[in-house]
């Protein structure tokens, strides 16, 4: 049977189990006088049936087809002759890629030599084995449990406590998804950083001044490990991400105090969604526009004054990224800060008007420094989404590794660079393809110190004035 | 403050406050201009995004047509019997509309001159006229005239001379023709039908949005019936059942540390565990659909625990006092009162998913796909990254296909947009 | 003596009470208790006075002891709730009435941090049994809020919801039967039976509170605790709930939580007095109210603090 039956036909008879368990239920509890005699309601029973059923079976469901592969795998492998594993240099993957593809592909086995044709034959054997052995058992394991469950229920069964059991466990483990994401993220990027790492020196890596992965898969490129130098990546993340900051933070800012302290909740109603439409536009749109209409504007406002005798103007510039990121992020920053500032107790407030000052006074020195460790908590969470803004930057800010200062230069990012190196075919044993994996490393240390921080300056200022 | 003029004398501390006064209300002024030229910087920002999306865009569900006589001679198309689907297929159609070509403009002389005219004609009209002349047999051996698909560099003139000719992809002899196509009204715009129906193409006349549209659904239905679930089962886990301890804590950190990495991340983990260690196929929306949910799943977490949250006590007071168990509590009460927050927040966080792009690059859904694909474990693309696609093609053309996309893909994001509010304010609960 | 201290705790307008009731003073108030403030007093207090016990107990409580975290909210108490009985639990305000009231189905479960211990037996079963089960506690132990709470469903649903998930009923005739009786018995009846499938929600305070006891009578609970159920309503609703609280008497077991003095009088056969955590008193209804055997109790009854 093929899998997605098999799932279905698991799914089938635990709704099977619940009717039967259900019935035999309610058909006990006319012995003892009601349903009201029983443990629990007649829907437990049935429940409980039906998670026995279901659970064990998709359990072994689930570990045979994990490791059904690997073991046919290695049974394959260990009946060919020496001359096999020979013929193509001791890539057994290779040649178990060419065993299989001759066991679905009839026609082509024509030209592979017999060894092949009858691992091919075995495989395909061992395949329909494997496929009938697990559909067996997994109906075997569905029905047995679901009737020794059946046989089980009695008045005294104590059903609903024994679903609930397995209700919060289910929730225990769709809660701890978070902390297996993180593992998992940890785990992927740190492994094949490591097995960068082995490559490149890390020294290398982290001070290098010079990026250009591209020369070094050529086996002939001397001093190659001498290409990874990140610092031009990092220095141009830096430069699009603080262009983007002291857009976004200014603007942010003042958008959340003209909101929540001048404008009439009238005109607050209104610009608050539009606002918040800026912060619903994908990411891949901004790229667009900046990539066509910014970027030329730019280049072509840095011509038109006469900026080229003096700086380098290159049609993708980080100034158009930063700018449009900025954008990007305005909506992000009012919000946060639009939190924060709302939290300033208004008696604070009240204080300060009753001496006498004027809004903005009020504004400039008691609301801001009381909510300051908040908006440095927003700040830092703003510079975190654009040190990993990815679309943006790749559509406008280019590739080449300029170690530069200048905006209107063409810098690449960290991001960038991820997608550049992984986009396409990649060899898990080249440093051009595990490069990109150690910048991951790297974006994700920063991005989640600043977020650490963040978040707990956040915390701790709501605390403050809970 | 009544004028120093019939009052008594200010006493010394008063006239300095009103010495100081006018500046303190310059400043007064300035900030709030400040303000006011933030909100006004975001807004026109938001204006000229439209404009230039918009602007551009409109164009792109068009499609431009010109008029041909053809002759569908069945030695030239090679098809003898129109109603066998294999000579069908085999048919010559590009034969047909050479001639017709040279026959309507015979001043095309050459090689050079020829190619250029063959040029002038999308091959997606010899389809056209495939499936034409498979639907109706009886037209073998006559002569229509129709309306076929111009090519894009035609398109792309035909429809810039309102404003400002683009003719670098142009010769002067074909920008003859399609003036002398214009006198004789033998050229025309209409609504790009195809644009709707069919995959990606390399001929951006021919390129739709209808795989990527299906990729997104596909994507979102696996996102939307992962993180769901899950999400909604964390936050009662979170909110009901956890233990005040460190492994809760850490949850906690976790779940609000994730909802601040960047994307990207997660489609370096989508590799690294689903392509290479789980040796799952590349481009394919089930583990695009995947990397979205571990991407969404904290946003749902967090809004779903809100409005768990939002429940208040005592209704799960009322309900443990009658003698229901904490699952009956949860499933009968809290659930169904926290229900419109939860969707509330799944709907924000499925446009998120949906407009996203950087972690599906990772996976390979950058893929150069033109079927449609009707299984999550076909290959495919989604609207954002073919909008990233089209954005990173040379050819002038895809340039309103773009914009005409990213309409498409803002409108489904507005409308789900417009969803979470009104379910917000309809299903609102005021305790 | 000790009423110069209670004069200096309260130097107010119940000065003059305190010296009309100076000859009640108490054979509790012996020279031990001199010069002490109502707290030294409460704090010293390791026994209950009167009668905490009773022959047919319904629910026995021996030595209950709760805490939140490190702070202790009961202290030691021992008391029994007769069959059919009313027991009225007055006192200032945080003196543990309310928390011991949830102690008595589990209630207290739901806070973290709270921690019961002595044994509490209903009809010689502990309920802090680590194996039992609370739900079938819940059901035979009802329990009716300050705040109303129904849940925001039609009234018919509000009723039905304990029969409906503790299988009490087989059919909808039965279950129209059991919702019709209990608000009957509620005294709801005639002012709901056209709208049963209006939400609970859209009814006044008082009928509020009236569906919340319906529902909680639906179950046919042996015991139903009250936690102050009239503290949110205008006086009449309260009269009503009040004459609702003796008609249930018949029937049911009930401890009633409540703040006003008169309520507890009105509706109670006995009286349980707390004061910081300590159960300081247990009598008769008339007794406590006319004679109490405690001088807390009296100064509690007679108004001079609390």
């Amino acid at each position: 049977m093929e899998s997605s039956v098999l799932v279905i036909a698991i799914f089938v008879l635990g709704i099977i189990a619940f009717v039967v368990g259900r019935s035999r239920s309610v058909a006990i509890s006319q012995n003892v006088g009601g349903i009201r005699f029983l443990n629990s309601l007649p829907f437990y029973y049935g429940a409980l049936t039906a998670l026995w059923c279901a659970i064990p079976s998709f359990l072994v469901f689930a570990v045979w087809s994990l490791f059904d592969d690997a073991i046919i795998r290695s049974a394959i492998i260990a009946t060919l002759p020496a001359e096999a594993a020979e013929s193509v240099g001791g890539n057994l993957n290779l040649l178990f890629n060419q065993i299989y593809n001759v066991s679905v592909d009839a026609a082509g086995s024509e030209s592979a030599p017999d060894y092949m044709v009858a691992a091919a034959q075995h495989l395909h054997s061992m395949q329909s084995i494997s496929r009938w052995a697990l559909t067996g058992l997994v109906l075997a394991c569905a029905l047995g449990t679901s009737i020794v469950v059946w046989s089980r229920i009695n008045p005294q069964l104590k059903a609903r406590y024994q679903v609930e059991r397995v209700f919060r466990s289910f929730l225990f483990l769709c809660s701890s998804l978070a902390i297996l994401t993180t593992i998992g993220i940890v785990v992927s990027v740190l492994f094949e950083s490591i097995r960068f790492f082995a490559m490149v020196s890390p020294i290398d890596f982290l001070f290098g001044l010079e990026w250009s992965p591209q020369m070094a898969i050529r086996a002939d490129q001397e001093g190659s490990s001498g290409s990874f130098g990140a610092i031009p990546l990092f220095t141009g993340t830096l430069l699009i991400a603080l262009i983007a900051l002291i857009i976004a933070v200014p603007c942010g800012l003042m958008t959340a105090i003209f909101l929540s302290e001048y404008a009439s909740s009238r005109i607050r109603d209104i610009i608050k969604p539009m606002l918040e439409v800026l912060a619903g536009i994908p990411t891949v749109v901004y790229g667009f526009f900046a990539a066509l209409t910014v970027a030329p504007f730019i280049r072509d406002m840095g011509l038109s004054i006469g900026l080229d005798q003096w700086l380098p103007i290159s049609s993708e510039s980080a100034l158009a990224a930063g700018l449009v990121m900025g954008v990007m992020i305005i909506p992000f920053v009012s919000s946060l800060s639009d939190d924060v500032i709302n939290a300033v107790p208004q008696s604070l407030r009240d204080g300060a008007l009753g001496l006498g000052s004027t809004r903005s006074e009020v504004i400039k020195q008691v609301v801001i420094p009381a909510a300051l460790p908040g908006i440095v908590g927003g700040v830092l969470l703003a510079a975190s989404r654009a040190i990993g803004e990815t679309m943006i930057v790749v559509m406008a800010a280019g590739l080449a590794a300029n170690l530069t200062l200048n905006p209107l230069d063409s810098v690449t990012t960290v991001t960038v660079q991820i997608v550049t190196l992984l986009v396409g075919d990649q060899e898990f044993d080249s440093p051009k393809t595990l490069a990109a994996f150690a910048l991951g490393l790297m974006l994700f240390l920063v991005t989640l110190s600043l977020n650490y921080f963040a978040l707990h300056i956040v915390k701790k200022y709501r605390e403050q004035y809970d | 403050m009544t004028s120093p003029n019939n009052s008594k004398p200010l006493s010394q501390q008063a006239a300095l406050v009103q010495k100081s006064l006018a500046k303190r209300y310059a400043s007064e002024r300035r900030f709030k201009a400040y303000g006011l030229a933030s909100v006004l910087f975001g807004l026109c920002a938001l204006l000229v995004l439209f404009v230039e999306i918009f602007g551009g865009g409109l164009s792109g569900f068009k499609t431009t047509q010109v008029a041909l006589t053809l002759e569908l001679d069945s030695d030239v198309l090679e098809v003898y019997d129109a109603t066998n689907p294999d000579e069908i297929l085999a048919g010559n159609y590009t034969g047909v509309i050479r001639n017709a070509l040279k026959e309507r403009f015979p001043d095309a002389t050459g090689r050079k001159e020829k190619r250029a005219l063959y040029s002038m004609i999308s091959v997606g009209a010899t389809y056209d006229l495939r499936d034409q002349l498979a639907a109706d047999p009886d037209l073998l051996d006559t002569s229509i005239d129709v309306w076929i698909l111009a090519d894009d560099d035609i398109d792309t003139y035909y429809k810039s001379l309102s404003s400002v000719p683009y003719a670098e992809r142009m010769s002067d002899k074909q920008q003859q023709w399609v003036q002398d196509l214009i006198d004789k009204q033998e050229i025309r715009t209409i609504f790009n039908t195809r644009f709707f129906t069919s995959g990606d193409s390399s001929e951006p006349e021919m390129a739709g949005i209808r795989g990527a549209i299906m990729g997104s659904l596909l994507t979102m239905m696996v996102t939307l019936l992962l993180s769901f679930p899950v999400g909604v089962a964390a936050a009662i886990y979170l909110e009901e059942y956890a233990p005040k301890n460190r492994l809760t804590d850490f949850v906690e950190v976790n779940i609000n540390n994730l909802a601040a990495v960047p994307s990207i991340i997660f489609g370096l983990l989508g590799l690294a565990i689903f392509i290479n260690l789980f040796e799952m196929p590349r481009s394919i929306p089930l583990v695009g659909g995947i990397v979205l949910t571990l991407m969404t799943l904290p946003t749902i977490i967090i809004s779903s625990r809100a409005a768990v949250k939002a429940v208040p006590p005592s209704i799960r007071e009322a309900a443990l006092g009658i003698g229901a168990s904490k699952m009956q509590m949860i499933l009968h009460h809290v659930l169904p009162l926290a229900m419109p927050g939860m969707l509330t927040g799944a709907i924000i966080g499925m446009a998120q998913a949906l407009g996203e792009t950087a972690p599906l690059l990772m996976i390979g859904m950058v893929a150069f796909i033109m079927d449609v694909p009707g299984a999550i474990t076909d290959p495919a693309t989604v609207m954002p990254v073919q909008i990233f696609l089209w954005s990173d093609s040379p050819e002038r053309a895809f340039v309103e296909k773009t914009s005409a996309a990213i309409m498409v893909l803002l409108m489904f994001l507005m409308f789900m947009n417009a969803m979470a509010v009104l379910l917000r304010k309809r299903l609102e609960r005021r305790w | 003596m000790q009423d110069t201290v209670i004069e200096s705790k309260a130097p107010t307008a119940k000065t003059v009470q305190v010296e009309r009731t100076k000859k009640t003073t108490k054979t509790e108030s012996n020279a031990m208790n001199a010069k002490r403030s109502p707290t030294e007093i409460a704090e010293s207090i390791t026994e209950t006075v009167g009668k905490p016990l009773a022959q047919n107990a319904k629910l026995a409580m021996r030595n209950v002891n709760v805490h939140y975290d490190q702070k202790q909210a009961v202290f030691d108490v021992n008391l029994d709730i007769a069959e059919n009985q009313v027991v009225a639990l007055i006192g200032p305000s945080g003196c543990g009435k309310s928390t011991f009231l949830r102690c008595l189905n589990r209630m207290n479960d739901t806070i973290d941090i709270c921690r019961v211990e002595g044994s509490i037996q209903l009809d010689g079963m502990d309920i802090y049994d680590s194996k039992l089960d609370v739900v079938p506690l819940r059901a035979r132990v009802g329990m009716v809020f300050q705040k109303p709470n129904p849940f925001p469903k039609s009234i018919y649903d509000n009723v039905a919801y304990g029969p409906r998930i503790h299988g009490l009923v087989n059919r909808r005739a039965d279950l129209d039967d059991v919702v019709e009786s209990s608000l009957r018995k509620a005294g709801l009846w005639e002012e709901v039976k056209d709208r049963l499938e209006s939400p609970g929600t859209g009814l006044s305070g008082g009928q509020q509170q009236r569906l919340c006891i319906a529902r909680t009578i639906a179950v046919s609970p042996e015991v139903i605790l009250m936690d102050e159920p009239c503290s949110a309503l205008d006086p009449i609703a309260t009269a009503k709930i009040e004459e609702l609280i003796a008609e249930l008497s018949q029937n049911f077991t009930i401890a009633i939580v409540t703040h006003s003095m008169q309520q507890a009088a009105r509706v109670s056969n006995r009286t349980a007095y707390f004061h910081l955590g300590r159960l300081v008193e247990v009598n008769e209804t008339e007794k406590v109210f006319t004679n109490p055997d405690h001088e807390l109790t009296e100064a509690y009854i007679t108004g001079r603090f609390g």
